[in-house]
């Protein structure tokens, strides 16, 4: 090999990580948006994805709607499955334990997985996006799709719009709010449950789009596909700074892009402990630094 | 001397001794003499599951950590015991990465579980010195990926562990008798070690790990030695999984499984020992009940198609209602089982005639204040609906 081709091998791993990063970051600003207010792990956040998706699906293939429209519709159901965790499951136990909303998380996470098994089976599908999104672009050696670039550009994009909320709406300033103290927010008249309805709306909007995302990178779905994801993607926004967006994205895209350089250029015996390697890459991060890269002052480490 | 009046019945030491002690011994002797009885399978792994859960509120329930990782050291130990209780051809077969003295080497079941205990709590060790300085879901989403890097290492290592495909024929030893003896043995370890200087100093960190500091607590040392602990049960846990199924791999110890085993603990009480009994109970059993639903049953003359994944649904919507209606648990604090086993107390009621009076008498009240058990329930729903009819 000349030192061309490893360049450009280099380079095309890089890519995928960019790839992968950017359906990385794109779910871990929907885990963060939740986090941020409410300091709670919504394990469901990944199971709302594959919600998303097999609304995408059932739409595309029996109805024969055209994409646009059935991401819309699958926005709707995702945020409707959102809302209604959130009624049910978190909001009576706002005021317990961190321990006892995490496993109420856990709880409608496994509850939405195996109502997708029940409805769709637990067979693998195909997941065929319309063909002038997958037409590959070729620049130079580095081949991208359509849906790449459009998913790279939405995740900058929603950080845009997203920062914009948050910093200069009325809503967003609550939100800030919120996060920084609760009770005191509450006694300023904030009202909590808007807030946090539209924290989980967003989050779960965002879940929506990051299914189609992740599904057109991996062409088959299956009921328990959001999950790890979900888990990586929440390992992300922790390794970024969990509680800023921008910190979402950059934990994002560091995740994706460490991952597929691990398994690009590290020797093919250890390529299949990549899972394990980025779990031992967020260990090492929070040692480190224990609020995350861009972490705010609120501590992570006793 | 007068006898002291109880009106409540789980305060008599005699009822205690019946319900909570002689009942389920009597349930497990009869399932020990019956191994091959699909229930036995099932009182088996109850008694696992105890053991389980019981180590894992050692750290999540008493000294206020949260670890997820719970399967992380059960497949460590399971793996490590099967390596010293495996015939040596199937050895050879599956795991020739070993060393040469590792296959030839086939040590009594009991040494092996504890050697498995004992692997679990050194990489508990190695683990807990940078993890458990995190705190709260820090915590959690690192000991989670202590399984996502334990699944890794075992699916492949293919010359050591046979890969994903998992080991087979690990010898069917773990009976009724092994079981449910080490979970007695792990129950009444970790009730001496709650109830003692150091079991208190957790509840202390617990509670305020800054006051517990103050009051000249080593939280450090309190935090690793709990852990490790905790993992050395589950490391023996594991091991008796794997000698009682006979079947390891990577995959019966993943997230999934770990999860399964906080939720347990959360359902019968983090805080309580007896909480991982009650749990475990309902964990193991319920399951059992719904699932005749996954294959489609004639419920009432309807019949209702295949549902796959319905028991699932069933059980987490279970899990949200007792997390939302009765936070602590269905035990909540209480010991109410580990005090009834093991304090002397119980045992001696046996030949005190003052407590078999008093139980007659308890339970005579009990039947008496029935009526008006009734009337005050009528007197509850007129009321409701008076309400309603306004």
């Amino acid at each position: 090999m000349t030192d061309l081709d490893i360049l450009n091998y280099f380079l095309s791993q890089l890519v995928n990580g960019l790839k992968l990063g950017s359906v990385y970051a794109m779910v871990a600003i929907g885990y963060s948006m939740v986090y941020g207010i409410l300091r709670l792990i919504n394990f469901a956040h990944g199971d709302i994805m594959t919600v998303g998706v097999y609304t995408i699906l059932v739409l595309m293939t029996t109805f024969g709607m055209p994409l646009w429209s059935t991401v819309l519709i699958a926005i709707v159901i995702a945020v409707a499955v959102g809302l209604s965790a959130e009624r049910v499951a978190y909001r009576p136990l706002r005021t317990a334990g961190e321990e006892s909303t995490l496993v109420s998380s856990l709880a409608v996470s496994i509850f939405l997985q195996n109502l997708m098994v029940m409805i769709f089976s637990p067979q693998r599908k195909a997941f065929q996006l319309p063909e002038n999104l997958t037409v590959l672009h070729q620049i130079g050696s580095i081949k991208l799709s359509t849906m790449n670039i459009i998913t790279f550009i939405s995740v900058f994009l929603i950080l845009i719009v997203l920062s914009y909320v948050i910093k200069k709406t009325r809503i967003g300033m609550a939100m800030r709010a919120c996060s920084d103290n609760m009770n005191a927010s509450k006694l300023m008249g904030i009202n909590i449950n808007v807030v946090i309805v539209a924290a989980f709306a967003i989050g779960s909007a965002l879940a929506a789009l990051s299914g189609l995302m992740l599904a057109g990178e991996y062409k088959t779905i299956d009921p328990l596909m959001g999950f790890i994801p979900g888990l990586k993607a929440f390992c992300a926004a922790v390794l970024g700074g969990i509680g800023r967006l921008e910190g979402a994205v950059l934990g994002g895209f560091i995740m994706g892009i460490a991952e597929m350089l691990f398994a690009g250029l590290m020797p093919t015996e250890i390529t299949p402990y990549r899972d394990a390697f980025v779990f031992l890459l967020l260990i090492v991060v929070l040692l480190i630094r224990p609020n995350g890269i861009l972490g705010s002052k609120d501590g992570g480490r006793s | 001397m007068k006898i002291k009046e109880n009106n409540k019945l789980r305060d008599n030491n005699l009822f205690r001794l019946i319900v909570f002690v002689l009942i389920p011994l009597a349930v497990i002797i009869i399932s020990g003499l019956n191994e091959n009885n699909y229930y036995a399978g099932l009182i088996n792994l109850f008694g696992v599951n105890i053991i389980l859960v019981a180590s894992l509120n050692l750290v999540n329930g008493f000294s206020g950590m949260f670890s997820m990782g719970h399967a992380a050291f059960m497949a460590i130990g399971a793996y490590a015991s099967a390596i010293l209780t495996l015939p040596e051809n199937i050895k050879l077969n599956s795991m020739p990465g070993l060393p040469d003295w590792l296959i030839s080497l086939n040590l009594p079941f009991p040494i092996a579980l504890i050697i498995g205990g004992i692997m679990a709590s050194i990489v508990a060790l190695l683990i807990g010195f940078p993890v458990l300085r995190m705190k709260g879901h820090y915590l959690s989403v690192a000991t989670i990926g202590l399984i996502v890097i334990v699944r890794a290492v075992l699916d492949n290592e293919d010359q050591l562990t046979n890969g994903a495909r998992g080991v087979t024929g690990l010898p069917s030893i773990a009976s009724t008798w092994i079981i449910f003896g080490s979970a007695v043995i792990c129950m009444f370890i970790l009730y001496r070690l709650i109830r003692s200087k150091y079991g208190r100093g957790l509840i202390a960190m617990r509670d305020d790990y800054v006051a517990a500091q103050t009051l000249g607590i080593n939280l450090t040392v309190k935090k690793i030695s709990a852990f490790c602990i905790s993992a050395f049960m589950g490391g023996v846990a594991g091991g008796l999984w794997g000698h009682m199924l006979s079947v390891i791999s990577g995959k019966f110890f993943y997230i999934d499984a770990s999860f399964k085993i906080v939720e347990t603990s959360i359902i019968g009480g983090m805080s309580s020992l007896s909480g991982a009994v009650v749990g475990s109970l309902v964990m193991t059993f319920i399951p059992e009940v719904l699932a005749p639903l996954e294959n489609g049953i004639t419920l009432f003359g309807f019949q209702i198609p295949e549902l796959y994944g319905v028991s699932n649904i069933i059980m987490s919507a279970f899990v949200i209602f007792i997390i939302i209606f009765r936070r602590q648990g269905i035990m909540g604090y209480s010991e109410i089982i580990t005090d009834s086993w093991f304090s002397r107390k119980t045992y001696t009621s046996l030949f005190k005639g003052s407590e078999y009076k008093n139980l007659v008498k308890t339970i005579v009240n009990k039947f008496r204040s029935i009526p008006r058990c009734i009337k005050s329930i009528g007197a509850w729903f007129s009321k409701k609906f008076g309400n309603a009819n306004k």
